[in-house]
């Protein structure tokens, strides 16, 4: 689960970790009004969407002008750029020609940089364990200095039996080149993003960038953090954070039914059993010619009502033109997923092809149910005569 | 020979009473496999109402009685690590975790526990290990599989059936399948699995099912081509499949650990490294016997 920079920032306040002062604005009246609480003489106003390179980013009704972030002198200045963001689509890299709408802005206060760094928590899979990432190219884009300079990129990793050590913040600070109070500064950052990172079960924590003050203070810029979602029932007032505007509203009515789902741009849904024969699904029909719309594993406790909502969700999408089920039970057994199948073609009085491949624990029940239904469903009897009947039928149509 | 599990491999259950455990504990002992009890705590003493085995509150009490040399563990996802790392305490040769969900941060203690363990642990998020007619523990449609020669390493659980169905239908059979788990952090992954097959008699050749997301099919790759491909190697047949060509960057599909980050880890990246060192990859998921049958006759 993905949170906006300021739901972050408050969340690595909390631990410890510095921060700037700062306060989210819904109207341009707040945001100027939000501006005077800070000190200034500068603030930063930015918008908050789920997308990295806002900076850069150009709104759609204003190609030529300022980015998402806006350097501001005065509180008047913050309004007319929290009034330039609010209700404006921003188009970023991360977010795709379509952009997203702005809703809110966080207005902040400016600092003196002395350098920008990069630095960021999260998972390496390869060791199991939690790896600190740094880097002295702070606000480039990571992936892009792993490319061309993967010298720069400093990393160490945490034991969990003995959690962060102040000589795996040291290494990094070295590696740096930070000195003097420097030091103490990224050490004592570290170690509190370190226990904001483990009790919060976050998935990434970036800071990009991490900025050093002149004054020698070591200071979150930016804040990118994510939860790993198998925690989030650890951690029940993190749910309140998720904002509904940032998901596809298919997606969210999935995650809302409890189904794995991910909207794509093809033409044939795709409900199947299991991740890895969900995406195999999808693999296929692009091999015979068409293309997916959707993601989608039903999971191995398949019901009628689970069924249906699956139907429900992906005839929601008016670019499907047909679509595939594919199950191959182990769990999941067929002949409930056949009831299921029956069951919403009626109640959602379904206009599209069906294509049904039925395979594993209790098929011949299944098939059955399915060929006494009187429905138009087109039976399969594996996974390519499945694919390639699925895409005849949507080219036919 | 298979590997992992036989005939002689005694099989304990945690979460012994609920509804999966008892369900799939008695589907394994329907195919023929020993179960002798499991753990549920606070129902020690007992014994199972529908299966007839005895009940202990801790594993070191089950293994103690019943000389249970596996475990496999349904227990719900907020308490599957401190059973997994209750089963390594108890130094459980085999350690087999079904359950889904397990938060990562969680795994990465129990792998930390592990690396000093005398435990192997498969999954989390798998559907389990089967050597056909021989011993069945997990989730998996037992009557899909045939004893034969094919060993089966995959991180997906339904698409690991399909290649069960498609070697028994080739006439082929599988010697062991295991299902190493969707998760980022897990216990087996390909290489462990893939040094057990090469060393066993009855593997004559090798499918292995990998996903987006992670580097482990390219460090498979690696392997084979440095302990399985070349002169006075076993050079067993592999064939590969990667799922996900068409899953979108950055998205989660569904298994926590299938996302691509990066660039290297995609389905086309993995199946470019697969065959470079000559391994055949499977252009559909339908064709994985099909393809190993080319194999075996090249």
């Amino acid at each position: 689960m993905n949170i906006h920079e300021y739901q972050g920032k408050e969340l690595l306040r909390r631990y410890g970790v510095t921060v700037l002062e700062g306060h989210v604005a819904e109207t341009p009246d707040a945001a100027e009004a939000a501006a005077r609480k800070l000190p200034g003489p500068i603030y930063v106003v930015k918008s908050q969407i789920h997308a990295g390179g806002r900076g850069a980013g150009r709104f759609v009704d204003d190609p030529n002008g300022k980015g998402g972030v806006r350097l501001a002198k005065s509180p008047e200045e913050a309004k007319a750029a929290a009034a330039a963001m609010l209700n404006h689509v921003l188009v970023t890299k991360q977010t795709g020609p379509e952009g997203k709408l702005v809703r809110r802005v966080y207005v902040e206060a400016g600092c003196d940089i002395a350098r920008e760094l990069y630095l960021a928590f999260l998972l390496d899979r390869d060791v199991g364990r939690v790896a600190i990432m740094a880097s002295t190219e702070g606000g480039m884009e990571i992936e892009e200095v792993a490319e061309h300079h993967p010298e720069k990129i400093l990393k160490v990793h945490v034991d969990p039996a003995t959690g962060v050590q102040g000589w795996h913040a040291r290494k990094l600070a070295f590696g740096l080149g930070l000195e003097g109070k420097q030091v103490g500064a990224f050490v004592k950052f570290v170690t509190a993003l370190y226990g904001a990172y483990v009790e919060l079960d976050c998935a990434i924590v970036e800071i990009n960038p991490l900025v050093v003050t002149k004054g020698g203070d070591v200071v979150a810029l930016d804040a990118k953090v994510s939860f790993d979602d198998s925690a989030l029932y650890r951690h029940k007032d993190l749910e309140a954070l998720r904002d509904d505007h940032e998901m596809d509203p298919k997606e969210l009515d999935a995650v809302q039914n409890d189904l794995n789902y991910v909207a794509l741009d093809g033409e044939i849904g795709c409900m199947v059993n299991g991740a890895g024969l969900a995406m195999a699904t999808m693999d296929i029909i692009k091999l015979y010619g068409s293309s997916p719309a959707n993601f989608l594993d039903v999971g191995g406790t398949a019901n009628a009502a689970r069924v249906t909502e699956a139907f429900r969700i992906i005839t929601s999408d008016t670019n499907v033109k047909g679509i595939l089920v594919n199950i191959f039970g182990g769990i999941a057994k067929c002949d409930m997923i056949a009831t299921g199948i029956v069951e919403a073609s009626k109640n959602l009085s379904l206009k599209v092809p069906l294509v049904v491949r039925l395979e594993g624990t209790n098929v011949e029940l299944g098939k059955k149910i399915l060929a006494e239904s009187g429905l138009a469903i087109i039976p399969a009897d594996n996974l390519a005569d499945a694919a390639q009947k699925a895409v005849a039928a949507v080219k036919g149509a | 020979m298979a590997v992992l599990i036989n005939a002689n491999t005694r099989v304990m259950t945690q979460g012994f009473t609920g509804a999966q455990g008892t369900f799939h504990a008695s589907q394994g002992i329907a195919y023929g496999s020993t179960y002798v009890g499991g753990v549920t705590p606070g129902k020690g003493g007992t014994m199972h109402p529908e299966l007839n085995l005895p009940v202990f509150n801790t594993v070191a009490e089950c293994v103690a009685a019943t000389g249970a040399n596996a475990s496999v563990i349904y227990v719900p996802a907020p308490f599957a690590a401190d059973s997994i790392l209750e089963a390594i305490d108890a130094e459980i040769p085999l350690i087999i975790c079904i359950t889904e969900g397990i938060p990562v941060l969680d795994m990465v203690k129990v792998k930390r526990a592990l690396s000093t363990s005398k435990s192997r642990l498969v999954g989390p998020n798998c559907p389990g290990v089967i050597t056909p007619d021989a011993c069945k523990i997990g989730i998996m449609p037992g009557h899909i599989h045939r004893r034969g020669s094919v060993g089966i390493v995959s991180r997906s659980g339904t698409l690991t059936y399909e290649a069960v169905a498609q070697t028994t239908a080739a006439g082929l059979g599988q010697s062991t399948c295991v299902g190493i788990g969707g998760d980022p952090v897990k216990g087996m992954d390909f290489i462990d699995v893939l040094e057990l097959f090469l060393k066993d008699d009855e593997t004559k050749s090798i499918i292995m099912i990998g996903e987006i997301g992670g580097q482990s099919e390219v460090q498979a790759a690696e392997y084979l081509a440095r302990e399985n491909f070349g002169p006075g190697k076993p050079n067993k047949p592999v064939v590969g499949f990667i799922a996900g060509a068409t899953a979108p960057p950055g998205r989660r599909m569904g298994h926590a650990g299938a996302v691509i980050s990066g660039g290297q880890d995609t389905a086309v990246a993995k199946m470019a490294a697969m065959a470079a060192v000559g391994i055949h990859i499977a252009d559909s998921p339908s064709a994985l016997g099909s393809t190993m049958v080319k194999a075996l006759k090249a």
